[in-house]
């Protein structure tokens, strides 16, 4: 860490639980992902794993602020923490990594593809950009239903999503219906390998906001306690009819783009720069800090975060993947439509 | 009082909005100015909370669509035309086509794709694109040709849980005209026999069965009694239909309007040869549009796509075997 000084006081608008909740979401995320890392290197894993390392923080401070039972959080590639703080059983995780043919995929899609589509939270797909679209209208379908009152909906992607078709379709749709979308980037510095400078050329994706009319916000996505301002910011200005909302969370993956990848692209001055704090040590000194935590209690939810972890991979290990000779091998939900 | 196509896809529409509030319309120019051909004329002054203007972003209106239908609504997308849904490719069939089989939850939504040919249109408004998605699993792809199946099949589509590529002619828009709609119990997978017949048997659907059906008519003058198979969905291909027809005539024609590399017709060759070679007295054929884009001089245009002229050729060679 680089240094140690941090806001002594909390903003006042930030319940201390939901401080609590968001950064045990992150320290559970990391001790389940490094689970996962593990399980791919033994070859329990088929496929690849995608970790969301260096940047808990941002994607817990969204799933913390949506409301699961009412809120729309449709989660990508490193949102584990987000998931977490959204309420997404541990299970489904390892479940869907496992190939449990009791997870909500049932082998039919892995690791990050999963959600639970009628209870807010779609699965992606691996194409980058289309949640902005399908939240927006998911949440039309709220407003056509009248049930739009007090909801928003959020989703995540990394900087380079931000330059898909689909990505800027699905903004300037939403900003067109004034729906409530928040849209989190993690500015994490590489898309797979290829850095920013050729990714886009503006100073700041923050610049995009202004194009379509929505609000921005920018934050240091290693900074804990900003990034729940920031969120808890857009999000409320969301859910108060302020439109859609751009957050942009500078921050460094600290990790491969999966564990395939050892990520030795990234320069080691950039590992040592402010962006390549670990957003996880941040937290614990600032919540130290505040007197919000204490070393007993990081220590006691590590545990538990271990205990619960251990439990969700022997459950989903001890379960059957799915038979091909059961398998109904249909992808329309009416039948006779395939022949 | 007559009927037009394009007024059949009107009144269904209507009818679905007045019925069933989880209907909605999303599109490029449908609302105020009702449809680039009209066919949501006046629906935005009797629904206005659902009969919506789309910006110019085919990708995400199908994202917005599968979203809605997650959430319980059934969305019919206006495709301003069919050609413009290629910018839409990703979201058919990776988001909405996966959809079912990856998490259990069906999307219902109904795309309406303005296809096909008319003179001077070019190579971006005249495109058949119904090989290409009923390639991918997950979509249900219709191709009504006649006015009453445009009504009864974009109904059908529209109450189906599933995502439906909805293939309307835009050839057909005006031209076709009806008395009335008839009423029918045939489900969206079942084929028609148009016209029946005792040498040929053509497989089609969409446009060309009119022109099929212009063609068997001239050779009837001749003493030859040609079948004519209106496939009314392409996915599902009722193949019992196709076969159970060739089985009476023993010759088969496969007609379409689409590219001829792939596709329908060749999808059609395959099943009653695998199928049905037994009942074949000579080999199928297919007769599709040319492999060039579609050209926008009315002569070329014409000379694309089958014509009586090309069928009739077809035909004849067919049954000099």
């Amino acid at each position: 860490m680089s240094n140690g000084a941090f806001p002594k006081i909390a903003d006042p608008t930030l319940e201390p639980e939901l401080i609590r909740r968001c950064y045990q979401s992150m320290i559970t995320s990391r001790v389940l992902e490094s689970k996962l890392s593990s399980l791919y290197k033994a070859g329990k894993i088929v496929g690849g794993v995608y970790l969301g390392t260096g940047q808990e923080a941002i994607s817990g401070s969204l799933g913390v602020l949506l409301k699961r039972g009412r809120d729309i959080f449709s989660p990508l590639i490193r949102d584990q923490a987000g998931r977490i703080a959204f309420e997404e059983d541990l299970l489904d995780a390892t479940r869907t990594y496992l190939g449990s043919a009791q997870g909500p995929m049932r082998g039919r899609d892995g690791n990050v593809h999963r959600g639970r589509p009628l209870e807010g939270m779609p699965a992606m797909i691996s194409h980058l950009g289309v949640g902005l679209s399908l939240v927006t209208g998911m949440l039309l379908a709220r407003r056509l239903k009248g049930a739009l009152t007090g909801v928003v909906g959020g989703t995540s992607v990394g900087d380079g999503a931000t330059s898909t078709g689909s990505f800027h379709e699905g903004l300037n749709m939403a900003a067109v219906e004034k729906l409530p979308l928040v849209v989190v980037v993690a500015d994490n510095q590489f898309a797979y390998s290829t850095p920013r400078e050729r990714q886009f050329a503006c100073k700041s994706l923050l610049e995009r906001a202004a194009g379509y009319g929505v609000s921005g916000f920018e934050v240091d996505g290693t900074d804990f306690i900003a990034c729940l301002q920031t969120v808890k910011q857009a999000v409320d200005s969301a859910r108060a009819g302020g439109g859609p909302q751009l957050v942009v969370a500078r921050l460094l993956r600290l990790c491969g783009h999966g564990e395939h990848d050892d990520a030795s692209y990234v320069p080691p001055e950039l590992r040592d720069s402010n962006l390549g704090r670990d957003c996880l040590e941040v937290a614990r000194a600032q919540l130290l800090d505040m007197g919000m935590v204490t070393e007993s209690e990081i220590s006691a939810w590590q545990d538990e975060a271990t205990e619960r972890v251990q439990e969700a991979v022997a459950i989903a290990q001890k379960e059957r993947g799915p038979d091909p000779y059961q398998e109904d091998w249909r992808a329309t939900s009416t039948s006779g439509m395939q022949s | 009082m007559s009927l037009t196509y394009i007024d059949a896809i009107h009144q269904a529409q209507a009818e679905l909005l007045r019925d069933d509030d989880s209907v909605f319309l999303y599109g490029q120019d449908i609302g105020a100015f009702g449809g680039a051909f009209k066919a949501t004329k006046g629906l935005k002054e009797i629904y206005p909370e659902r009969v919506l203007d789309a910006p110019i972003s085919e990708d995400a209106m199908i994202g917005l669509s599968v979203g809605a239908a997650i959430e319980g609504m059934k969305p019919i997308i206006e495709m301003q035309f069919a050609d413009f849904s290629s910018v839409a490719f990703n979201q058919l069939v990776n988001q909405a086509g996966t959809h079912y089989y990856r998490t259990g939850v069906p999307v219902p939504i109904t795309v309406r794709m303005p296809c096909g040919g008319t003179p001077g249109s070019g190579p971006f408004h005249s495109q058949m694109i119904e090989s290409l998605y009923g390639h991918y699993p997950g979509l249900v792809v219709v191709t009504p040709a006649t006015v009453s199946d445009a009504y009864h099949l974009l109904k059908q589509s529209v109450n189906l849980p599933d995502p439906v590529i909805f293939c309307e002619h835009k050839f057909l828009y005006r031209w076709l005209k009806s008395e009335k709609i008839e009423e029918t119990n045939l489900p969206l997978s079942k084929a028609r026999i148009v016209r029946s017949g005792k040498h040929a048997t053509v497989v089609t659907y969409s446009a060309m069965v009119h022109e099929a059906v212009r063609a068997a008519e001239k050779l009837e003058k001749e003493g030859w009694e040609i079948e004519v198979v209106d496939l009314r969905s392409i996915k599902p291909l009722d193949t019992d239909c196709v076969i159970s027809s060739v089985a009476r005539t023993g010759r088969l024609l496969a007609l379409g309007e689409s590219f001829p590399w792939g596709g329908v017709t060749a999808e059609v060759v395959s099943r009653v040869v695998a199928e049905g070679f037994h009942l074949l007295d000579a080999p199928p054929m297919r007769l599709n549009a040319k492999d060039t884009p579609i050209p926008y001089h009315p002569d070329l245009w014409a000379a694309h796509r089958p014509t009586p002229e090309s069928i009739i050729q077809k035909l004849r060679e067919l049954l000099s075997l």
